[in-house]
């Protein structure tokens, strides 16, 4: 059957072009490849290929034609055998010819698909029988052993891991009982190892990425970001990607800007992952074994300065800290302090200032940046109508930030003062010793901003 | 698609069989890719399109030598690899128009389509970025013994790209079945190999790393086939990775945007009348007197027929439900 040649579009933005030249005659045979026209659009002039093979029947848009919009028939080809005759039954039916319209259904007023805040039950934490004094490293060592004792698939893999016993001592003792291949030193290489763990984890194992810290991670930052967390998006959801990213994040001591940075808004910004930020043991142990059972590429921002506090640690084979739920470290009544990993000891020393204040404040431990737990947040609120964030990291366009919208979008009518987010100072981080003391948020500067909010002297 | 051609046999020995498979499958490759950009002049399909004809003997050379359980990962240039790997050219194609019945439910597009049951994992739209993925699918086969090899396809432009050494650091050091195809299309982007690449022997580019690596005729589906055997054989025996770089050609621009200004009509002329992989390898099958013209239409029929069959699909599935926006970002634990 005779074929219409329609304008072709060769650009993503091209509506209509010229038909600058012809290169085929009416009559002329044409192969598929051919080059019949050439067409001008809005960046450049394109050759256009024959598909089918025949013979050009008729040219229905001369050359010079300017402004010929895309999918006018611009030609009609004739298949082997056919005559002139078979022109007019094409010319007839050719209509106006369709393509699909984008659906068009407005921005999104919904930033993000959270669950309603209201009338949601509160997480509450399950209480263990028996507890152990653990240090973070140990309970994050714990956590690794454990699930892979459980789950053949898992490995750990990272620059230092195995023979070192890990640059901060966090793997120590699972070469010994792992092997050498399921325990692996990396050359330092975080781009190049972070690809290869989500290739393994493409292919159904569940990769323990360790950063020896998460500031080396930005090396790395595609393969976290456009490999693992959007392919399951990507692909339908055909293809998952369970792999766990950890390493100490945020800042260490005395080790200045390169090595000082906390990522938390950076990873919990993108869709795809989940973001934990554990501050004691019994957070360190539940959340890494969360995230390796979990189906989702995870982020673990650890805390080198935490490495070494001990914590109670419940003595209980099924503790998990779920993903996504809050814990209140201490109840309070009129203000409410939210914040993450190693602020939250300093968030409770601010407290206890502010206690001698007569200001009682409720520190909320977030344990998950992504997702948030939103209702702990809010319960708390619409109790204390007051909020404070915390964090060590940069105020723009960060955890804080988000707090604040998300008070504006849950608590309006619940506050009785504006949110006051406690942060890093918006400067890279200095080495000298008083230099770095200013840079970080201190007990005394978290109780100002509380009884800032508390309209309090 | 695939089945056509995949022989199991290692010797060298082709058989009129292999050499006819090869030859459709190639030609399943360019028509569907012919009608491919049709669709996009149409306003089909959006965005980015990048064509793989001129290019087909290399993946269809590459399938016909690989093991039941091999992977095989590229970049966004990747349409060839699917229908070779035997993922359903109606998928595909209503990929690229952005359906439902897409191989991603029309979320991925032409550079992100992944068949699991096929083991093709995608489909990346970073260059160089399925290099370290490719290389941790080598070490999956390797940590499970499954005795598979990951084909990682790369192109010239990619082989710049530092993750690229990182890449065969590693996979050389742990010994990983992977073997890097680099299809040297001449061609970065824009950029030609002269003006990007210190030096043109890309084959080598492994050598500092004890990567073997040779130069193979591209346009030669035999030779790719003898090559791809030389080197599964090497990677699946536990002597690492292999590099082969494939002499290869686009005809078409980079992109279906691309006029390709950087290049001579008469580059282009002299690759597809010379050495074009399809017919070179239809007049050796008539010289032999292994095919007559009958039989190429057949097969022409056949074809057409199922690229149609795909163009048809492609248009009438229905585009994604408005609350497929919201699904596939994290799997419910």
């Amino acid at each position: 059957m005779a074929i219409e040649i329609l304008m072709p579009a060769l650009s993503p933005t091209m509506t209509e072009g010229k038909l600058a030249r012809w290169l085929k005659a009416e009559g002329d045979a044409v192969k598929s490849g051919d080059v019949l026209a050439e067409i001008e659009t809005d960046k450049a002039t394109m050759e256009m290929e024959a598909v089918d093979e025949g013979v050009l029947g008729k040219i229905m848009v001369a050359a010079g034609t300017e402004g010929v919009a895309v999918n006018t028939p611009i030609a009609i080809m004739l298949e082997e055998g056919e005559t002139e005759a078979d022109l007019g039954k094409v010319m007839e039916k050719a209509g106006p010819s369709t393509t699909p319209v984008a659906h068009n259904d407005g921005p999104q007023a919904a930033v993000m698909a959270q669950a309603p805040a209201t009338a949601a039950p509160v997480h509450v934490e399950k209480e263990y029988d028996k507890y152990n004094r653990q240090t973070v490293r140990e309970a994050l060592r714990d956590a690794m052993a454990e699930e892979m004792r459980r789950d053949e698939g898992v490995f750990l893999l990272g620059e230092e891991v195995a023979q070192y016993q890990g640059a901060y001592k966090v793997s120590q003792g699972l070469l010994d009982e792992f092997g050498d291949k399921r325990v692996i030193d990396t050359p330092i290489t975080e781009m190049g190892f972070a690809g290869l763990a989500v290739g393994a984890a493409f292919a159904g194992l569940k990769p323990i990425v360790e950063f020896m810290t998460m500031n080396f991670s930005m090396q790395a930052i595609d393969h976290v970001i456009n490999s693992a967390a959007k392919t399951l998006y990507m692909s339908g959801g055909q293809q998952p990607c369970p792999i766990v990213f950890r390493g100490p994040n945020g800042a260490a001591a005395r080790v200045a800007a390169q090595h000082s940075q906390d990522f938390a808004s950076w990873y919990a910004h993108c869709p795809g992952l989940k973001v934990v930020a554990p501050w004691s043991a019994a957070d360190a142990k539940g959340l890494l074994k969360s995230a390796i059972r979990d189906p989702n590429p995870v982020v673990v921002l650890e805390n080198e300065i935490l490495y070494g506090q001990s914590f109670d640690v419940p003595d209980d084979p099924d503790f998990i800290v779920p993903i996504g739920k809050a814990k209140i470290e201490r109840p309070g009544e009129h203000v409410t302090i939210v914040t993450y990993s190693r602020m939250v000891g300093t968030s409770l020393e601010a407290a206890a200032m502010l206690e001698k204040d007569g200001i009682s404040a409720e520190v909320i431990n977030l344990r998950s940046l992504r997702p948030i737990d939103i209702d702990s947040i809010v319960a708390s609120v619409k109790k204390t109508n007051r909020i404070v964030s915390v964090e060590e990291g940069w105020a723009y366009a960060g955890i804080g930030s988000e707090i604040a919208a998300l008070m504006m979008e849950h608590c309006f009518d619940w506050l009785d003062a504006p949110v006051i987010r406690v942060c890093g100072a918006d400067v890279p981080m200095p080495y000298a010793a008083n230099l770095e003391r200013l840079y970080l948020p201190t007990p005394e500067g978290i109780a100002d901003a509380a009884r800032k909010v508390c309209y309090a002297k | 698609m695939a089945t056509t051609s995949k022989r199991k046999a290692k010797s060298a020995e082709i058989g009129a069989d292999q050499l006819i498979g090869w030859y459709r499958d190639m030609l399943q490759i360019r028509r569907f890719e012919e009608k491919a950009g049709q669709l996009y002049g149409m306003g089909l399909i959006g965005g980015f399109c990048h064509l793989y004809i001129g290019q087909e003997a290399v993946v269809v050379g590459m399938q016909s030598a690989a093991g039941e359980t091999d992977s095989v990962i590229t970049s966004y240039r990747d349409h060839g690899q699917m229908l070779a790997c035997g993922m359903d050219a109606k998928g595909v194609m209503a990929e690229l128009t952005g359906r439902i019945g897409g191989y991603s439910k029309g979320k991925g597009g032409s550079m992100h389509m992944f068949s699991r049951e096929k083991r093709f994992y995608g489909g990346h739209g970073i260059v160089g970025a399925q290099v370290p993925i490719g290389t941790g699918l080598g070490f999956a086969h390797k940590y499970t013994g499954d005795q598979g090899v990951c084909h990682v396809y790369l192109g010239d432009g990619a082989l710049n790209q530092g993750q690229v050494y990182e890449s065969f650091n590693m996979a050389a050091l742990w010994k990983l079945p992977v073997v890097y195809v680099i299809e040297n299309n001449k061609y970065a982007m824009g950029t030609s190999s002269e003006r990007h690449a210190a030096g043109l022997e890309l084959y080598k580019r492994g050598a500092a790393y004890g990567i073997p690596g040779e130069a193979v005729d591209g346009m030669s589906v035999q030779a790719v086939y003898e090559a791809a055997c030389r080197a599964l054989e090497h990677a699946r025996s536990g002597n690492g990775p292999y590099i082969l770089e494939m002499k290869t050609y686009r005809y078409r621009g980079h992109s279906m945007s691309d006029p390709a200004k950087y290049r001579t009509k008469e580059e282009v002329t002299k690759m597809r009348e010379q050495h074009d992989p399809i017919d070179t390898l239809k007049n050796r099958l008539l010289e032999a007197g292994l095919v007559d013209e009958a039989l190429l239409k057949e097969m022409d029929r056949e074809v057409k027929a199922i690229v149609s069959e795909a163009a048809e699909f492609a248009q009438s599935s229905p585009e994604p439900d408005v609350s497929e926006l919201w699904t596939d970002v994290l799997i419910e634990a």
